[in-house]
């Protein structure tokens, strides 16, 4: 019988191939995937998150946890795909034009991916008309931007405002975050949400999703 | 190195060279082809102010940091060009210490390998030290493995090398990015083959006292410290940072009792910082 404690602590520990092997093991023993991600897999996850924000986890671990996280959902979203489960929601990120720091935006791509979402990547120096394609094209739910420099942040005001040019700003919501960016920084730029760390950013995304 | 008497480094160079004009969508260092006038007044200022050893506009110009922002045939006339406007404005008065910062790349994350790092470092390195610069400082660094990665191409070039980690992160600040005690760096930075260690950026200076003391206790190596000066904060649209040059300057004599052997400052910092901390200094020594 596969644990599911046990896939629990695989996650919260990083470890991907204990992971894996229970996946696979719940999996030939036909339990429903949506067992696994609800009580193991995302417990784990905001575990993780939990002790990421007390600083108990620093960025190594968290990045294993997620790293596990998304190696047994890849065995899972074959059989989530034929029963047409959506994901949580669909994310396009990118850091903002003139900025090439994407460790940030890569920490919060992962934790969103390990939370269930669908993440489309558009990398760093990201100009506002790639961010509006990239919205036309994959049609998400979220947009999340990040900036590290405060010269590169009013390129966040910019791409909300390319947004709402092209007529796609009603459709999705909008994410900021990064070293500089501050939540009044985000009320003030018109973006719907602001997280100061990789952990928070899935809990503001779910939220926002729900809003 | 360490002489018993404290050096002063100099203090920030982006937001400077952003105050002569440089734009947010511009890559600094490609200035020292652009506009190497400017890059020189910058430069000089600090040596006016009293800068002992001065930096480089040089802290991105390796092939990972400038993400194919400078085409591979500049690179190296970048890092020559950033070490000459230094050694000009030094006017013999100040040692030139030329930059390499972090490649922007998590080796956790597989974004990079070590082998593409140590590359890219040496890289940077030995257009550095062919250029005439008298040290190296691997600075800004979050992550220990390419700190050290970093320091052994820069220790390669046969140059004395300072190595500095930020400490900004966990619940006292007195973490890397990546989780690492100011112990932790001690010990791998001096056994990668540093002269000199220490600590930049982080949270102002008044959290890098006990950080420094840490670092002091935990090796005989020359001790590095530029703190910035606090964390940037918007202000009507406007990039603020909270500490003054007095603020800054009055941390200074802890700084030396904390063991610190050469001072300057990071982000938010500039030639007026530089100066209250030479009577910082001097206050400290009387």
């Amino acid at each position: 019988m596969a644990d599911l404690n046990k896939l629990y602590q695989a996650i919260l520990t990083g470890d991907q191939k204990t992971a894996v092997a229970v996946t696979e093991e719940a999996l030939a023993e036909k339990i429903d995937p949506q067992v696994l991600i609800n009580q193991a897999m995302i417990p784990a996850m905001t575990e993780a998150g939990n002790k990421f924000e007390c600083e108990e986890y620093f960025v190594p671990e968290l990045l294993l946890a997620a790293r596990a996280m998304k190696a047994s959902l890849a065995l899972l979203r074959p059989l989530l795909a034929e029963r047409g489960a959506e994901p949580v929601g669909r994310v396009v990120i990118g850091t903002v034009k003139g900025d090439l720091h994407d460790i940030g935006k890569n920490l919060v791509a992962s934790m969103l991916e390990g939370g269930g979402f669908e993440v489309h990547d558009l990398g760093a120096d990201v100009p506002p008309e790639k961010f509006v394609a990239a919205v036309r094209e994959k049609n998400p739910h979220l947009v999340c931007m990040s900036a590290l420099l405060t010269v590169t942040m009013p390129a966040m005001r910019t791409t909300i405002q390319a947004l709402k040019e092209a007529g796609v700003r009603q459709q999705v919501k909008v994410m900021v975050g990064g070293a500089p960016v501050t939540p009044d920084y985000a009320r003030e730029i018109g973006a719907d949400g602001y997280a100061d760390n990789a952990s928070s950013a899935v809990k503001k995304a779910r939220e926002l999703l729900a809003a | 190195m360490a002489s018993g008497r404290v050096i002063l480094t100099d203090g920030a160079w982006g937001t400077e060279l952003q105050a002569l004009g440089l734009g947010p969508d511009e890559l600094p260092d490609l200035w020292n082809l652009s506009h190497p006038e400017r890059v020189e007044q910058v430069a000089r200022a600090y040596v006016e102010a009293g800068s002992e050893i001065i930096l480089t506009n040089t802290f991105r110009a390796n092939r990972l940091a400038a993400g194919g922002r400078i085409s591979s045939t500049e690179l190296a006339e970048v890092n020559r060009a950033g070490v000459e406007i230094s050694r000009r404005a030094a006017m013999g008065r100040a040692r030139v210490f030329a930059s390499i910062g972090p490649s922007g790349k998590l080796l956790i994350e597989g974004a990079v390998t070590e082998d593409e790092l140590h590359a890219a470092f040496a890289e940077q390195a030995e257009a550095l030290c062919a250029a005439g610069a008298d040290g190296l400082v691997v600075e800004t660094m979050s992550d220990l493995t390419e700190a050290a990665i970093a320091v052994a191409a820069a220790k390669a070039t046969g140059l004395v090398v300072v190595a500095c980690m930020v400490f900004d992160s966990g619940r006292n600040r007195d973490r890397t990015m990546m989780g690492a005690t100011p112990e932790q760096a001690a010990e791998v930075l001096a056994e990668a083959g540093a002269d000199v260690i220490g600590a930049n950026c982080g949270n102002g200076i008044a959290g890098y006292v006990p950080i420094c003391a840490r670092l002091r206790a935990a090796t005989s190596l020359p001790i590095w410290i530029k703190p910035n000066a606090g964390l940037p904060e918007l202000e009507g649209g406007r990039v603020v940072y909270r500490t003054s040059p007095e603020e800054f300057a009055r941390h200074v004599p802890e700084l030396v009792r904390a063991g610190a052997n050469y001072i300057g400052g990071c982000c938010g910092t500039n030639p007026a910082f530089i100066r209250a901390a030479r009577a910082g200094l001097e206050r400290a020594c009387t």
